[in-house]
């Protein structure tokens, strides 16, 4: 997928403007932070819940290669194969390669980012071998040539109306508003192609060391139809994540759907180890791990290592003011929102990304609702410090850092500006109480009126106090 | 080589070498212990509020719930269901506890032993166990559970016995474990409540491309 983070601020105001986007993010804002905040509310252990995961994925991170060793023993021992994939390419490849090893036409794929992340569909398709799209916001995605704008809920930024005229078109069937009508086409289109495919691509949530499993979470039910039906079940997962053993995986479990949608448990949690056993009458014959590496390696013992600990729940997007506002295209790449902002840099480069860690009001929800406590905003900065180092940062604000730090290191001019800002703030806004227009302020006028300040500064309400 | 070169980058990151004793030791404690970690509350309770629990969080994912007393109703009351429901066809699990079931003579129902495909109307098959914490239940393949069957089929009859039912899913693991010799099945399902997918504007809509209906019939007695 094309790299577009550098269009941030043109995207942004194109979404701010879009009735159609506001209406379906309007959808995502009255849902997911309501119900996750019910199923916090009925699980007291919740917040202890998250201090272990928290512990839990230091210690998995801490010793990342020997559980990856030992996962890919017992994948082994149990008649499978594991891939090693220091890159998108190589993953891309050997993906191709199993596929053709089975003279795959078509390719049944469970709903997977890491798929998006290395272009999975793209490079198939431009080698003869069809993808299919099972997971109904993929699917919908896919027949529009889009790609998902959330991690979790896909097609998030689309309306009831934007699908109809999707499955009218590719269904040729009469149009319907109705989601249960448009939901039961779908599954009547991708019944036969569940039955027809080659292989079958699903990710991972984790991956179990102990026994070698993966193991994944849905509520639809296409990923076990894609896992089970095809010759070939092929896994693609990132190396961060391993756990030690099933209960360790059940610590995660315990957090991953309440945090991203609000229910209590998935309606699907899956568990595949190797392929079909001596007796098994359906199952796969062959089962492949894809691991997929792709600039993970180097943010361990590095600073942006506790990024590693994310379980891609979403809860962050789903409570990000930024997000809510311009959507997850905006962001120009696969991530969106908080984590996105995160971990784009470090996969696209800094010099291609830089407006996303800036794109952040730091109000610190992302950072509250993360159930493995990520200092979402912290890691934020540190990109917007490497971004300063490397003197990408834009000349607008590189000037008016200079122009506050000159002031800043001469306490009694700064105070002198403030206090003489202040009073001339008070005078243009008058009795009103409000600034309807600020030179050097337009991009927060135009939209909006500036309060008028409370009346006496930091420093002398300072004064004051301390007595 | 991709595989040496990730392993290479981890540990000079971690800045450790390969043959650290006492990081191997460490992974190795943490493995063989499949020590807990925090079980809530609400999963520790005695076996009859389990019951309940399950009860109660199974019909709140939307799975409908027969109790029954005795394993020797099972047949009637999934002839009675299916009935109600207009369904003639129904692919059954060879499990064991499925074998021998009290099936009424003649009537319409056609009864077959065979893997699921796509159209069949329901399938029968036998859970593991189940886990109260969440309403869920566990099943895994063998030769006579194929996984198809939790799938393929518009409605998934379960047949759970009431003594299988346990708290939390450590138990359950625990569980597995003893049953299978340490061995994991190809396929561990847990499964709470029908299908469902809310991808079209948020809006929930049940039976996505898994069983439109999850009935679970609850054995008392066996």
């Amino acid at each position: 997928m094309e790299v577009r983070s550098k269009e941030f601020k043109k995207s942004a105001h194109i979404a701010l403007h879009d009735v159609n986007l506001q209406r379906a993010l309007g959808n995502l804002k009255a849902g997911f932070p309501g119900k996750r905040a019910a199923a916090v509310a009925r699980l007291p252990e919740f917040d202890a819940l998250r201090d272990q995961a928290r512990d839990l994925k230091n210690h998995i991170l801490e010793h990342l290669d020997l559980y990856l060793e030992e996962f890919e023993r017992n994948v082994t021992a149990n008649g499978g194969t594991v891939h090693w994939c220091r890159t998108a390419e190589d993953a891309r490849r050997t993906i191709l390669e199993l596929c053709r090893e089975q003279d795959a036409k078509t390719v049944t794929k469970g709903k997977s980012m890491v798929t998006e992340e290395i272009a999975l569909n793209e490079y198939l398709e431009a080698n003869g071998v069809t993808p299919v799209e099972t997971d109904l916001g993929e699917y919908i995605l896919q027949l529009r040539h889009d790609h998902p704008s959330h991690i979790v809920a896909p097609a998030i930024h689309l309306t009831l109306d934007d699908v109809a005229t999707a499955f009218h078109e590719h269904h040729h069937r009469p149009k319907s508003n109705d989601p249960a009508v448009l939901m039961q086409e779908a599954r009547e289109m991708l019944r036969k192609q569940f039955v027809a495919a080659d292989v079958g691509i699903t990710g991972a949530n984790f991956l179990v060391a102990e026994t070698g499993s993966t193991i994944i979470c849905t509520n639809e039910g296409n990923g076990d139809l894609t896992q089970t039906l095809p010759k070939t079940h092929i896994v693609v997962s990132s190396i961060e994540k391993v756990v030690p053993t099933l209960e360790d995986m059940t610590l995660f479990l315990r957090l991953l759907a309440r945090s991203a949608t609000g229910q209590e448990f998935t309606v699907y949690n899956t568990l595949s180890t190797g392929p079909r056993r001596p007796g098994d009458r359906d199952g796969p014959e062959n089962f492949h791990v894809v691991l997929v590496d792709n600039g993970r390696s180097d943010m361990v013992g590095g600073e942006l290592q506790e990024m590693l600990r994310c379980i891609r729940c979403s809860a962050c997007m789903n409570h990000c003011p930024v997000y809510g506002a311009v959507g997850g295209h905006s962001y120009g790449w696969v991530y969106p929102g908080p984590m996105g902002s995160v971990l784009t840099p470090q996969m696209v480069g800094i010099e291609n990304a830089g407006l996303l860690p800036n794109a952040s009001t730091f109000c610190g929800k992302c950072e509250e609702v993360c159930p493995v406590r990520i200092p979402l905003p912290k890691l934020m900065r540190h990109w917007r410090e490497r971004e300063w180092e490397k003197h990408l940062t834009p000349a607008a604000a590189r000037g008016g850092i200079g122009v506050w730090a000159f002031f800043a290191k001469r306490p009694a001019l700064y105070r002198l500006l403030a206090w003489s800002s202040n009073l001339f703030l008070r005078l243009v806004g008058g009795k009103r109480g409000r600034i309807r227009k600020l030179p050097l302020a337009g991009g927060w006028t135009d939209f909006r009126d500036m309060p008028v300040p409370s009346g006496k500064t930091f420093m002398q309400q300072w004064q004051e106090q301390k007595r | 080589m991709s595989r040496a070169e990730i392993f290479n980058r981890i540990r000079t990151g971690l800045r450790v070498g390969a043959d650290d004793s006492a990081r191997h030791a460490a992974v190795q404690q943490r493995l063989a212990a499949r020590a807990a970690n925090l079980v809530p509350q609400r999963a520790q309770l005695p076996h009859d509020e389990c019951l309940n629990l399950f009860i109660r969080m199974a019909e709140e994912s939307a799975a409908e719930l027969i109790e029954i007393q005795h394993r020797s109703e099972l047949a009637s009351a999934v002839e009675h269901w299916l009935g109600e429901n207009g369904i003639t066809q129904l692919v059954v699990a060879s499990d064991e506890n499925l074998q021998d079931l009290a099936w009424s003579a003649g009537g319409t129902l056609v009864r077959e032993e065979r893997v699921a495909e796509a159209g069949d109307e329901a399938s029968l098959t036998n859970a593991f166990c189940a886990i109260a914490e969440t309403g869920t239940l566990m099943l895994h393949s063998g030769n006579d559970s194929p996984t198809t069957l939790n799938f393929l089929p518009d409605n998934h009859l379960v047949a759970l016995s009431a003594g299988s039912v346990v708290g939390p899913y450590e138990e359950a693991w625990a569980r597995l474990r003893t049953s299978t010799a340490g061995e994991m099945p190809r396929t561990v399902n847990m499964i709470t409540g029908p299908s469902r997918s809310a991808d079209i504007e948020q809006k929930l809509q049940m039976g996505a491309h898994g069983p439109r209906r999850l009935a679970i019939f609850l054995i008392h007695e066996e």
